[in-house]
């Protein structure tokens, strides 16, 4: 199946930005389209895939989205926007960048944001230096794929010494027609002593079969700071794949904010490398599944240099017959003394059919380092919910109260209030009662 | 008030509570004492609802109402308060917030208009002095990182807030230094009056010099065994439980 799959998906790419035009991004493709024919994708015989089953997504023969499709693009961007929050935006409907969606301000000196498809065909020498750089595209045939196909994307470019303090919001909308896929890629280069923040939506319409397959590359040079979050809302019936790498210089810090809510089939990968010394990693995620939604996170942070820090949380609520899985990795390289990496992942499970695995590993090759990792699995306490209960609170909202708060540990984490209170809502949205737990945050 | 008859009750399929009889009337504060693993908290948490004991034989009834039909929830509405003796502490829950929901439920179930914010937070300022407690632990989660003393506290404060019909202190002494203790007790006895009734279960004499009973029981074996007034808690201060327990075996 998965042969089928790969010639389905790389017999459409006919046409796509700078084909036989730029050079470079030929051969990256090449690359990966070699990658993908002989790897393939993944199977559950490989260890880092053994709980998620991505035949349904090769089963479908989505065929690549083109940028005329359209559908309840307003509606759904009115509910992914982020209100009140007074940021750059650009909008991308299907995979495919909408001009008239976007929201595009005057930039300052030294900050570039663009669409991938302009940025290529402008040729623009330096995104040839850091496109798939350290070729992402041989870890799995989705991010080949990616790397084979990418049509569009978000280019973010922040020259030296420029803190760009107004937040980049990136809206993906699925929309439209069935069955399509998008490949989508971003870029985000933070040169020295830069600072940006960037947010990922994802969004698309409920019930519509479609598949996201996301690839966004981050290099912070030394001493840059970059704030991540990654809000993933897709429709009902979406399926998304995401992958993030993260490659950091020295004195560099980059903060990590994944929230998973919808999808079908979610499967997030983080590759974070902490290449130079001093360089430091905060990683916060929090995974919601109900239903027979199967969200899969799988996070990998190598400490590459001494004096690396890292630091990850992630929790999960799964409910109903819902199935999550969390595999969280630290590597300590030879060379990396001092380092120190913490990981915990806890996880709720709000229903006897719900289902969650979870990995925390590590791997050290270096004597002098400071880490810890650990995980759980558990229900609400019952000694929360009977003292809730003699407060006269109602059994079912006392359930919701402990789920949200549980939730919220991470949120409340999350630094522009605008997103956290959307992401509340979202959360307390998914609850039962949820009306009247609403004032416990007020 | 509050009338059980002949409760007995299982936890894990062992025996804990073996016909307990007791009556409490409205006005009234009653001490349950006992040696160590008398079935004290288990009465207690039979009293406010919790799962997990099994109810073999017996009855409560409270205010003409069959206590063990209703749910914790139901019996706080109708005025049924545990004070806990290990309170939990639960992280990322407003304390302040849970007291206005759990007020506004009390309030709403006996159809009273719901407290708005001015008239709940004048009330909570009111009441927080009774128990001398920092204000800042209003706005912390419930009980999170309170030391032993004011979890104690925080447990009054929440009495004096909901204003129960039965208050249930269950073991509110352990832990507590003198001064605390009298602070806790002040608390107390300031909700008294003739349409409350209070039930101290405790371990010690020493708390019922400040909350002074009508009854003091002593319950051993999962039964009452002997019942008198305050003078009967002194005796067993100095002569201890076994007196008790060997009187009744002879009868």
């Amino acid at each position: 199946m998965s042969n089928e799959a790969v010639e389905h998906f790389l017999s459409q790419a006919t046409e796509l930005p700078g084909m036989n035009d730029v050079a470079w991004l030929d051969e990256h493709r090449k690359a990966a389209t070699h990658t993908l024919s002989t790897m393939g994708f993944p199977t559950r015989r490989v260890e880092e895939w053994k709980y998620t089953d991505v035949s349904a997504i090769l089963k479908k023969k989505f065929s690549l989205s083109i940028p005329e499709q359209q559908g309840d693009v307003e509606t759904i961007l009115s509910s992914a926007r982020i209100n009140d929050l007074d940021c750059h935006q650009l909008v991308f409907v299907n995979g495919h960048f909408s001009e008239t969606h976007s929201c595009a301000d005057e930039l300052p000196a030294g900050v570039s944001i663009v669409n991938l498809k302009d940025a290529i065909s402008k040729s623009n020498n330096d995104l040839g230096k850091y496109l798939n750089k350290h070729h992402p595209h041989e870890k799995n045939g989705f991010v080949a794929l990616n790397t084979s196909l990418m049509a569009d994307g978000a280019v973010i470019w922040i020259d030296k010494n420029v803190e760009f303090t107004k937040p980049v919001n990136l809206i993906f909308v699925s929309s439209g027609s069935n069955n399509t896929a998008s490949n989508i890629r971003n870029l985000i280069v933070a040169g020295i002593n830069s600072r940006v923040d960037v947010i990922e939506t994802y969004a698309g319409t409920d019930s519509l079969d479609y598949f996201t397959n996301t690839v966004t590359e981050i290099h912070l040079e030394d001493g840059a700071k970059v704030n991540h979050y990654k809000i993933q809302e897709e429709g009902d019936s979406g399926y998304h794949v995401g992958n993030l790498f993260v490659s950091q210089q020295k004195n560099s810090s980059f903060n990590s904010y994944q929230v998973s809510i919808g999808g079908k089939l979610v499967r997030c990968d983080l590759d974070i490398n902490l290449s130079g010394t001093n360089a430091e990693s905060t990683l916060y995620g929090l995974y919601m599944a109900e239903d027979t939604q199967h969200v899969d996170y799988h996070t990998t942070v190598n400490h590459i240099s001494p004096n690396t820090r890292s630091n990850e949380t992630y929790r999960g609520v799964l409910g109903d017959k819902s199935r999550g899985v969390f595999n969280g990795k630290i590597v300590v390289h030879k060379d990396a003394q001092k380092t120190e990496a913490h990981l915990s992942n806890a996880n709720l499970l709000l229903s006897s059919d719900a289902e969650v695995d979870t990995k925390p590993e590590l791997e050290i090759y270096a004597d002098d380092v400071k880490c810890s990792h650990g995980a759980t699995i558990g229900r609400l306490d019952d000694n929360m919910l009977f003292y809730l209960r003699t407060r006269a609170i109602e059994k079912d909202v006392a359930r919701s109260l402990l789920t949200f708060a549980f939730a919220e540990d991470v949120i409340e984490k999350i630094n522009y209030p605008q997103i956290c209170k959307r992401l509340q809502k979202k959360v307390m949205g998914k609850l039962p009662d949820s009306n009247v737990i609403e004032d416990f945050v007020q | 008030m509050l009338s059980i008859k002949n409760l007995h009750v299982n936890v894990d399929n062992k025996k804990i509570l073996n016909g307990l009889n007791l009556d409490v009337k409205a006005g009234e504060v009653h001490a349950i004492m006992g040696p160590n693993g008398s079935g004290k908290s288990t009465l207690a948490n039979v009293l406010a609802g919790r799962d997990g004991y099994e109810i073999i034989e017996g009855s409560i009834e409270y205010q003409g109402k069959d206590l063990l039909s209703l749910t914790p929830e139901e019996r706080a509405c109708e005025g049924v308060f545990l004070a806990f003796q290990y309170p939990v502490e639960i992280p990322g829950v407003n304390n302040v917030y849970l007291l206005k929901a759990g007020i506004n439920a009390v309030r709403k179930h006996k159809g009273l208009p719901e407290l708005d914010a001015v008239e709940f937070l004048s009330l909570v300022k009111d009441k927080i002095k009774l128990v001398e407690m920092k204000e800042d632990l209003l706005n912390r989660a419930v009980n999170e990182g309170f030391s032993g003393g004011e979890k104690k506290r925080n447990e009054i404060f929440q009495m004096a807030v909901l204003e129960p019909t039965l208050a249930i202190l269950d073991e509110t002494d352990s832990g507590l230094d003198i001064d605390a203790l009298k602070i806790v007790a002040n608390g107390v006895n300031n909700l008294m009056n003739e349409e409350r009734s209070i039930i101290v279960v405790t371990h010690y004499q020493r708390l019922l010099n400040y909350i002074v009973p009508h009854h003091v029981h002593v319950l051993s074996g999962g039964k009452i065994l002997k019942s008198g007034d305050k003078e009967l808690a002194l005796e067993l201060e100095e002569r201890g439980y076994d007196w008790v327990i060997q009187e009744s075996n002879a009868a």
